[in-house]
């Protein structure tokens, strides 16, 4: 099934936030989503939650022949699933163009890099070798996929236990898990994929794109990196144009990132061995605790709120003097006050518009109201006050029978509403209806 | 001095000093003769095939490619493909079978020559000015007759000349290197030697009169300190690169115009 095309003023919304150096779900650029390793029954598999993203890893070990050219190696074989579980967008049996590319990147990051001491599976010269397999599965596609798959892989080959192999001349016995404890693999170094993406040409970068930031974004750099500051992999491809001063900072923010993932890591495998030896229940069952695996749960993003209470005594402070509003009240019964009145309707055609507006300047030229208020604009250009930064603006509804008056911190507007009023005063014909509308609605809510 | 060098494709991983084999010798001179920060001898030829838009060849050292542009012509294929304002690229990568020390099985489908495809198709969609064709179609196809490393490279820069030689407008020639990373200094244009030594190696495609990075692609372990001088050397390895293949345009050019006045 194809994508749905992503609405453009969606995407419009999307990279104007960017733009205002913020995230559609409230992260900072550089914050990752909530992410939450776990482990199932079997020995090398595990599941990691980035956000909505989930990601399912479970390596499994076979003995065969070496290959030709390497007759003491055993092979190590990463293979990324993207079925249509994960999204729509996938479809079953052939892999698409990105599922390559990451399958590829997943493959260079640990098995290129050497993550995996391939030696040490050997059991036999030139015969018998260990061929580990390590297979991803996505089962939700919330963005970021290869942060995901990376962190799933490498934590589930460093989970997962071989059976113990002894070699007596020429005799070799696999011994059973009830025989002999089983043995774990040789991992030197666990390398995590850190994803930055980039919008406008490279000026603005993202750390952990979601889904709709990855619809948006024009290109992506994948840094692989582990705890030694060794970059693993890195691939920027994407049709993106950059200069080297971009990359150099990229992967200094993997380093860090890197740091604090491997941490993670490094805790969830430390709680599950003490689980396992404590001969606690574990697995997935256990560590999803209160929610129901059937059931979807959002997790709430926290907001920093702390400064929110300062910053808007700040603007408040900062904003010029109010303007005192008009109270010009009309009362129109014994028990109803109007005060103020509604905006003209904008709604009528043209020549109506032309009509009253000359029946206006005339009217306005002949009052004497003691004010400057000169009839600039027409009253049908009601600017809006916009919330230049600068002010609080707080407005009921926008409709043309609104009765309640604008308090605006905004001087440009200040004029604005001067005019406004003595036009308004003038125009009796046009305010009538409304005030009578609702002159009648409090009259018949008295009764 | 240089020797021909076997393909070591029977060699099991070298680690960097085996016996008679360093990939750096004591007096700074590689296996195949040159110095660290050498590129190795590019020879090209434009204009190869008659039948295509554009053609063109590349000898980089060991490393032979072909590339051959048709285009911008009708979408074939898939009337799905087609974009409203610009046009479609679509490369193809292959390897010849008798291209390795083994004969390969599969030139193409695997999953490393689809990986090459789309890492090309990206690169060019960059650079050509696709705007100017809306609703066609660019075909690139890219062979190796000879693979001693660096076969990206030589794929990119023989794929540069071909649209060149087709008459197709591009933003800047794209020019594409390796760098590796042995033994502390930096090297190079990687050879096949070098790069089953196992250490890491960055391959560059890039814009060489704006430095803007088009593709970027890491192997094995770099230490991210070293990361800059790499990337350091592999710029000046695509300006070099560029550099060469610059003066070939020309004189293929100018020999091109001097024919056709002279007759």
């Amino acid at each position: 099934m194809k994508e749905v095309p992503i609405s453009t003023c969606e995407r419009e919304f999307i990279l104007k936030a960017i733009r205002d150096r913020k995230r559609i779900d409230g992260r900072q650029t550089y914050d990752y989503r909530r992410l939450k390793v776990s482990f199932g029954m079997e020995r090398g598999c595990c599941i990691v939650e980035l956000g909505d993203t989930k990601v399912l890893a479970q390596v499994s070990g076979k003995i065969e022949e070496p290959k030709k050219n390497r007759p003491t190696e055993g092979s190590i074989i990463i293979n990324l699933e993207l079925s249509p579980m994960a999204s729509p967008a996938f479809e079953p049996g052939r892999p698409t163009e990105s599922g390559i590319e990451m399958n590829r990147i997943l493959e260079r990051n640990i098995r290129d890099s050497r993550a995996v001491d391939t030696e040490s599976l050997c059991i036999v010269a030139g015969e018998k070798v260990w061929s580990i397999r390590a297979d991803v599965h996505v089962l939700n596609d919330e963005g970021n996929i290869m942060d995901a798959a990376s962190i799933a892989a490498i934590t589930a080959l460093a989970h997962f236990r071989r059976p113990d192999v002894t070699v007596m001349g020429e005799e070799v016995t696999i011994h059973s898990p009830e025989d002999r404890d089983p043995v774990p693999l040789s991992v030197h170094h666990m390398p995590v994929c850190v994803t930055f993406a980039f919008f406008d040409q490279g000026e603005f970068l993202l750390v952990d794109p979601n889904r709709l930031e990855e619809r948006v974004m024009d290109g992506r750099m994948v840094v692989g990196m582990n705890m030694h500051r060794e970059i693993c992999t890195l691939m920027m491809s994407g049709g993106m144009l950059l200069v080297k001063e971009q990359v150099l900072r990229c992967s200094q923010i993997a380093t860090v990132k890197v740091a604090e993932i491997i941490e993670l890591i490094q805790k969830a495998l430390d709680k599950d061995a003490q689980a396992r030896q404590a001969g606690d229940k574990c697995g997935f069952a256990e560590s999803v605790p209160a929610n129901k695996i059937t059931t979807n749960k959002k997790e709430p993003t926290l907001i920093d709120t702390t400064a929110a209470a300062q910053q808007a005594s700040q603007v408040i402070q900062e904003a010029g003097p109010v303007d005192k509003p008009m109270s010009n009240m009309i009362v129109q019964a014994p028990g109803t006050v109007q005060i103020g009145e509604g905006l003209v309707n904008t709604w009528q055609v043209d020549d109506e518009d032309m009509e009253s507006e000359e029946e206006e300047e005339s009217r306005k030229k002949s009052v004497t109201n003691g004010r400057e208020a000169v009839a600039t604009s027409k009253p049908t250009e009601r600017k809006r006050p916009v919330k230049a930064g600068e002010g609080i603006v707080s407005h009921a509804d926008d409709s043309g029978s609104e009765e309640e008056e604008k308090v605006m911190l905004y001087q440009g507007d200040a004029e604005m509403k001067s005019t406004e009023d003595s036009t308004a005063l003038q125009q009796p014909s046009n305010s009538d209806k409304p005030a009578k509308k609702k002159g009648k609605k409090k009259k018949a809510a008295q009764k | 001095m240089c020797h021909k060098i076997r393909h070591p494709r029977y060699w099991l991983i070298l680690p960097f000093k085996m016996a008679g084999l360093e990939i750096i010798s004591d007096q700074g001179y590689r296996i195949d003769g040159r110095r660290s920060s050498e590129l190795r001898k590019v020879c090209a030829r434009m204009g190869v095939f008659t039948q295509a838009d554009g053609s063109a060849y590349i000898e980089q050292g060991n490393t032979k490619a072909l590339a051959t542009v048709y285009g911008p012509h009708e979408v074939r294929k898939g009337r799905g493909k087609i974009q409203h304002d610009r046009a479609v690229v679509n490369c193809q990568f292959s390897m010849a079978t008798f291209s390795t020390g083994e004969r390969k099985s599969r030139p193409k489908g695997d999953r490393r020559s689809q990986e090459m495809s789309m890492h090309l198709r990206q690169t060019f969609e960059a650079v050509i000015v696709t705007e100017l064709f809306p609703r066609s179609q660019i075909d690139i196809y890219v062979q190796i007759l000879q693979a001693d490393g660096g076969n990206y490279c030589a794929c990119v820069n023989a794929a540069t000349l071909a649209v060149i030689d087709a008459g197709i407008p591009m933003k800047d020639y794209v020019c594409a290197c390796t760098a590796g990373f042995i033994q502390d200094s930096p090297l190079l244009d990687i050879s096949y030697v070098e790069e089953s030594a196992g250490a890491p190696f960055l391959t560059v495609a890039m814009m060489p009169k704006s430095e803007q990075i088009v593709l970027l692609e890491m192997n094995s372990r770099l230490h991210a300190d070293n990361m800059e001088k790499v990337l350091d050397l592999a710029t000046q390895g695509c300006k070099d690169v560029f550099a060469v293949l610059d003066r070939h345009v020309r004189d293929h050019v100018s020999e091109s115009h001097a024919l056709m006045t002279a007759s």
